[in-house]
């Protein structure tokens, strides 16, 4: 655990001096925060941006910056470095790991604060970002792991995180493409979201996030073999 | 007699690609041991093996006892490493790269900035290290895996491009290293730093070990091409075989007090390489 607390820390340091990674975090919080109070339309779903601004945070922040802290490191050796210290693979992706997805769950809480929930309701917005959270960023390790460089990732990393944040969003204008969404988990994290003050949520729902995340972990164990961290 | 290295007939092929062709050498605890070898002779990729980055298609090695192809993080503990590239975080300052490291390695952070002194880099310890120069990179990379008082240090082309006065800095640092019993294991282009510094020396080429043994004996072996350069204080320059048949020339210049300078042209590990490959080691 020192080892995954070290990579922590240090990511958090980093984090601060990198700006392309810092607004990953905060572009969608403070987005949610803005339209929320500034647009107001008559007969718009309540809470509709922060419905629609949660689902894409999930969908691009910790996506595209775990693929890009793991292929940077890969690009400019530090990996290499660091795994021939005395840390293990698996350290080293729990270190990230943590860090972004802790990131990406303070972003939700200023997102759920903007939803202006109460305290039982907040608790379950708080745990479907937390696996939405967690779906993407296995799929970005998988594009981290894979990529040898930095812009091997971003050129992988930029058209998934589009279906995951967008396809949610423009289901809702098309039908063709609202049935094609429901096997993707953004596209269930939105329509639970959008049910969250009924908490009426059905099997479809945690059915298609639970076989989304074991198909990403199936391929990130895969990649990871086959790609080697370092 | 206990090696550090051991390396019996390693051999890897990328793509269609021989890179390394039965490579067999060992490192004795303690001493510093130079694989010399041109760019894309296969140094690099030695080095990965020997660290478990990678595993060789046939052959084994050994490091500190263990097959590299098991080694564990306690193994890895007692390895420093210094990369051809640094791999340092660049957007992090001086101090908080080896402060990370420090909490890797279990090492209290108050000995940060007695390393900092000893390198010369207290002054840009708060400096981030994209705006330090090569020199000061590599010193802070060769502080780094020095960190964990490691019995085996890898280095990588540490004086790679390197003013003489960092590279002095650099090589009175590995003299101490040694003196401390630590095993070096360094890879160079750089036939003076090989034969100053190191106690063995491979000459690698095309993935094939070409020559192997102390510096000294490795010249002395290719001494067939050593002559006496002698300069006239008239200008003139003379070469002369280095024996018994050039006695009289030399004295009746010594005699006429005719003599500049005089060298002894002993070969180095240089012309040795290209005697043996036909060309120079950059």
């Amino acid at each position: 655990m020192n080892n995954v607390a070290a990579i922590f820390k240090k990511q958090l340091k980093d984090t601060l001096k990198n700006k392309t990674v810092l607004i990953q975090f905060i572009l969608f919080p403070v987005m949610t925060l803005i339209m929320n109070n500034a647009i107001k339309i008559q007969d718009m779903p309540e809470n509709f941006f922060v419905n629609l601004f949660a689902t894409m945070y999930i969908g691009m922040a910790p996506l595209t910056s775990i693929s890009a802290i793991i292929s940077e490191e890969k690009e400019k050796n530090t990996l290499r470095v660091l795994i021939m210290s005395n840390v293990k693979p698996y350290e080293y992706l729990l270190g990230v790991g943590s860090y972004v997805w802790f990131a990406c769950m303070l972003g939700s809480v200023v997102i759920c604060a903007a939803g202006g929930y109460d305290l039982q309701t907040s608790i379950v917005f708080m745990c479907i970002m937390a696996v939405g959270i967690l779906t993407s960023l296995l799929i970005g390790a998988i594009i981290g792991v894979w990529s040898k460089t930095q812009m091997m990732a971003t050129s992988v990393a930029v058209p998934v995180m589009m279906i995951f944040s967008f396809v949610p969003m423009l289901s809702l204008f098309n039908s063709t493409i609202e049935k094609m969404a429901k096997v993707i988990y953004s596209e269930q994290i939105s329509r639970m979201l959008g049910q969250i003050n009924d908490l009426e949520f059905d099997v479809m729902n945690v059915g298609v996030i639970g076989v989304n995340i074991l198909i990403a972990a199936v391929i990130f164990v895969v990649i990871f073999k086959k790609s080697k961290l370092a | 007699m206990s090696y550090a290295i051991t390396a019996n007939d390693l051999s890897i092929k990328f793509a269609e690609k021989q890179v390394l062709n039965d490579i067999s050498f060992h490192v004795e605890n303690g001493n510093i041991f130079g694989l010399l070898g041109p760019s894309g002779a296969g140094k690099t990729t030695l080095i990965k093996i020997l660290t478990g980055q990678l595993r060789q298609d046939s052959g084994s090695a050994e490091l500190l006892g263990k097959d590299t192809r098991n080694l564990t993080a306690s193994e890895h503990g007692q390895i420093g490493a210094m990369m051809d590239n640094y791999g340092l975080y660049e957007r992090l300052s001086v101090y908080d790269n080896l402060a990370f490291y420090a909490d890797i390695y279990r090492i209290s952070r108050s000995t940060i900035n007695d390393t900092l002194k000893s390198i010369g880099l207290y002054e840009a310890r708060g400096t981030a290290v994209s705006k330090l120069s090569k020199g000061m990179k590599n010193r802070l990379s060769l502080a780094r895996a020095l960190m964990n008082d490691a019995k085996l240090l890898f280095l990588d082309e540490p004086t790679s491009g390197l003013d003489p006065a960092t590279t002095k800095e650099i090589h009175s640092i590995l003299a101490e290293q040694k003196k401390k019993g630590t095993t070096i294991f360094l890879t160079t282009h750089n036939m003076f730093e090989a034969e100053s510094l190191c106690d063995y020396v491979a000459l690698l080429s095309k993935g094939d070990i070409i020559e192997y043994g102390k510096p000294a004996d490795i010249c002395r072996k290719y001494n067939h091409m050593n002559k006496l350069h002698i300069t006239l204080k008239d200008g003139k320059e003379v070469m002369l075989e280095n024996n018994s048949t050039s006695a009289s020339a030399v004295k009746d210049y010594l005699e006429k007090n005719m003599i500049e300078a005089i060298h002894s042209t002993e070969p180095t590990l240089e012309t040795a390489f290209i005697e043996l490959t036909g060309r120079g080691l950059e």
